[in-house]
């Protein structure tokens, strides 16, 4: 059984002040080999806590994630990463950066020289090889921060935020790149993000989720990352159906803020 | 007083000069800032400010002290050196009270000088010649040669026509006479402005004094020696703390046993000045080689300790977490990921550690050592040589700033990324 399978997750942990926060409630998932799935919602809907545990940093209190029929139990490298920012390695240069994974593992450069610097060549990053990471801007960081994920050949890859520290100009740009590395890699990606037109844009599922607790609000399949994959983003966001699609997820979004607000300054006011 | 008072005119002085004289035509960025109050990178430090700044301190220690390298017209008013003069009235019983003359010769400290020659005189209270070195008093016992003596009554009523009685003193011309109480008149040439040497010497002396030390040596060991001993210690201190710290350091940033087992230590030990540990070192090790090593080693040992238990903390957990899941195990994370993430802790540490076991040193040898630069300052002090006294600090300080030059010019090559994380 090939794909990731999220099934019943909680999770359940106590404050210092005594109080618990059930920042996951029963969310279950199936993901087949291949498919791109953003999530999207409020913050404190879990997102971030969903990903950390498909990563394996953080054990759930109830459930299981099986990948490819097995249980996950910690960190591996099947399951690569992709953060927001500040997770290159400063002392390495841009080409150790990339070739870490493997290295890692124990590979000969001749072995994993030739697909590193293929995918050096592919973020467009072949004349800076050499460079250490904190000359590049930021778009170039998290291209290393891409090559260096998919040099390691995970079944799957977990983006959180990757281009939420970006400017627009530049978040266009990687966009591009993600669908492109997703339609010709074939890898199964979950991508966390901010951006309701980000999500649409890249998700070809898109999960709206709700906080208080953590939960799967909505599912949407969406033909747009499909579209997106050949031709300029821009033309993509023309479509009809985005404009309506991103509307009623926006307006599902605000609800939810406002019903957190309304709620807060309800337990906030004098009784 | 009047050292300060000078310093702080050379101050305003040369910062009004420049001010008004020296324009340099910048045209960087930094130049076309108009707030400048406030913005601390607008604040460059004034390179001819510095220079004056050390040319001063030059030019009032060579001032105040009648060095050969300041022109003469800008000593400091130096002690009198010549021939001073001064009358005594002496009263006797039976006889009418009568004046004589006494000369004093004062002559540099150092050179060879007799009492000057003088003619006896009329009366029976009979013209006295004395010697005193510049910046020293001295007796004269102007009843030693009149005709009447102390069995006769013999007292000195006035000096220079002002009366003068035991604990009172006259300035005169050249100096001030003073009684003492048994009525011996006692003359204190003017002093002037300048520091006696055995104060404060001239910069030359200094230098001199360094020149014949480097070149025959102090108590038995030459000045190399003196100095290697200190840096030798001083090394051999930080070696073993950074060599026991470090390690102790991460295994309290990656363990919660060993963080909860040595956190009361750490923080105990950290803020006890090594100083204070230094009596304590000496009963259970003397005060040999050993005893100094480990007080430097305990020196060393806390600060590097905590800047490595620092460098842990301060990884970016989403480092550690990518390298995890890029699939490194614990001992590739520690070697490729939390060890080069701490170096510019490490660093940072270190330098604390050396200027700090610099500091210990010298301060140990100050209190028991056959060898080094404290030893050095400490018995020189003793016999008075304030030339090698001085000496002695300014290598202390070339040496402490040297290390720290060092050890900052190793931190930008080894670590360049320190900070750009």
């Amino acid at each position: 059984m090939s794909g990731l399978s999220i099934q019943n997750l909680s999770m359940r942990f106590d404050l210092p002040n005594g109080s618990s926060v059930q920042a996951l409630q029963d969310v279950s998932l199936d993901l087949a080999q291949g498919e791109l799935l953003s999530v999207l919602g409020p913050s404190g809907c879990g997102k971030t806590t969903l990903l950390n545990i498909v990563a394996g940093f953080l054990a759930p209190t109830e459930g299981r994630i099986l990948l490819n029929g097995h249980e996950v139990r910690g960190p591996a490298a099947e399951r690569g990463m992709v953060f927001q920012q500040g997770a290159l390695f400063e002392w390495m240069n841009v080409r150790d950066n990339v070739s870490f994974g493997p290295r890692m593992a124990g590979k000969r450069e001749r072995d994993y020289g030739a697909t590193v610097d293929h995918l050096l060549e592919v973020v467009g990053l072949r004349d800076f090889k050499e460079k250490a990471v904190y000359e590049l801007s930021g778009g170039m960081q998290q291209r290393v921060a891409l090559a260096r994920c998919l040099a390691n050949d995970p079944d799957v890859i977990l983006m959180d935020e990757p281009l939420g520290a970006l400017d627009a100009l530049t978040r266009e740009k990687m966009q591009s790149l993600v669908l492109k590395l997703w339609k010709e890699t074939g890898k199964t990606i979950i991508l966390i993000t901010h951006s309701v037109e980000e999500a649409l844009l890249l998700g070809e599922r898109l999960l709206v989720m709700a906080p208080r607790p953590g939960r799967i609000h909505r599912e949407y399949r969406l033909p747009f990352a499909d579209l997106g994959a050949g031709q300029d983003l821009r033309a993509v966001k023309k479509h009809p159906d985005f404009a309506t699609k991103r509307e009623e997820i926006l307006g599902m979004i605000w609800d939810m803020e406002e019903e957190i607000m309304g709620r807060s300054e309800r337990a906030g006011a004098p009784a | 007083m009047i050292v300060f008072a000078l310093y702080i005119a050379i101050f305003a002085v040369s910062w009004l000069l420049v001010k008004l004289l020296v324009h340099r035509a910048l045209n960087d960025f930094t130049a076309r800032k108009t707030v400048t109050f406030g913005d601390e990178s607008a604040v460059r430090p004034s390179r001819i400010a510095s220079v004056v700044s050390i040319l001063t301190i030059f030019l009032l220690w060579g001032a105040f002290t009648g060095s050969h390298w300041v022109p003469k017209f800008l000593h400091a008013p130096g002690p009198f050196v010549g021939d001073a003069s001064f009358t005594y009235t002496a009263e006797a019983e039976g006889v009418a009270p009568d004046e004589a003359t006494v000369i004093v010769r004062v002559f540099p400290v150092g050179e060879e000088s007799a009492d000057p020659e003088v003619d006896p005189g009329e009366g029976w209270a009979k013209n006295d010649a004395a010697s005193i070195g510049a910046w020293r008093s001295g007796l004269v016992r102007v009843d030693e040669n009149d005709d009447y003596g102390r069995d006769a009554g013999h007292r000195v009523v006035a000096v220079n026509g002002q009366p003068i009685a035991p604990g009172t003193s006259v300035d005169t011309e050249h100096g001030r006479v003073g009684m003492s109480p048994k009525g011996t008149l006692n003359f204190e040439p003017a002093k002037g402005w300048q520091m006696e040497p055995i104060w404060l010497p001239a910069p030359e002396a200094v230098v001199a004094r360094l020149g014949d030390i480097a070149r025959d040596g102090y108590r038995d060991s030459t000045l190399w020696e003196h100095l290697g001993w200190s840096l030798f210690r001083v090394i051999a201190g930080f070696f073993f703390g950074a060599l026991i710290g470090i390690p102790l350091g991460y295994a309290m940033g990656l363990s919660d046993w060993f963080r909860g087992w040595f956190d009361p230590i750490v923080e105990f030990m950290r803020p006890v000045p090594p100083l204070a540990l230094i009596p304590l070192v000496i009963i259970w090790a003397g005060i040999g080689e050993a005893g100094k090593i480990i007080l430097l080693f305990l020196a060393a040992l806390w600060i590097m300790a905590i800047a490595a238990r620092s460098g842990v903390s301060g990884v970016k957990i989403s480092k550690v977490h990518a390298a995890y899941s890029l699939g490194a195990s614990k001992v590739q994370i520690l070697r490729h990921v939390i060890i080069p993430n701490s170096l510019p802790d490490i660093f940072t540490g270190a330098r604390v550690a050396m200027g700090v076991c610099w500091g210990t040193v010298v301060a140990a040898e100050l209190v028991a050592a056959e060898k080094g630069a404290g030893m050095m300052i400490m018995v020189a002090s003793k016999f008075q040589l304030t030339d090698i006294v001085i000496m002695g600090i300014i290598l202390i300080g070339v040496i402490g700033f040297g290390i720290d030059m060092l050890m900052r010019v190793a931190e930008r090559r080894l670590v360049p990324w320190k900070g750009r994380g």
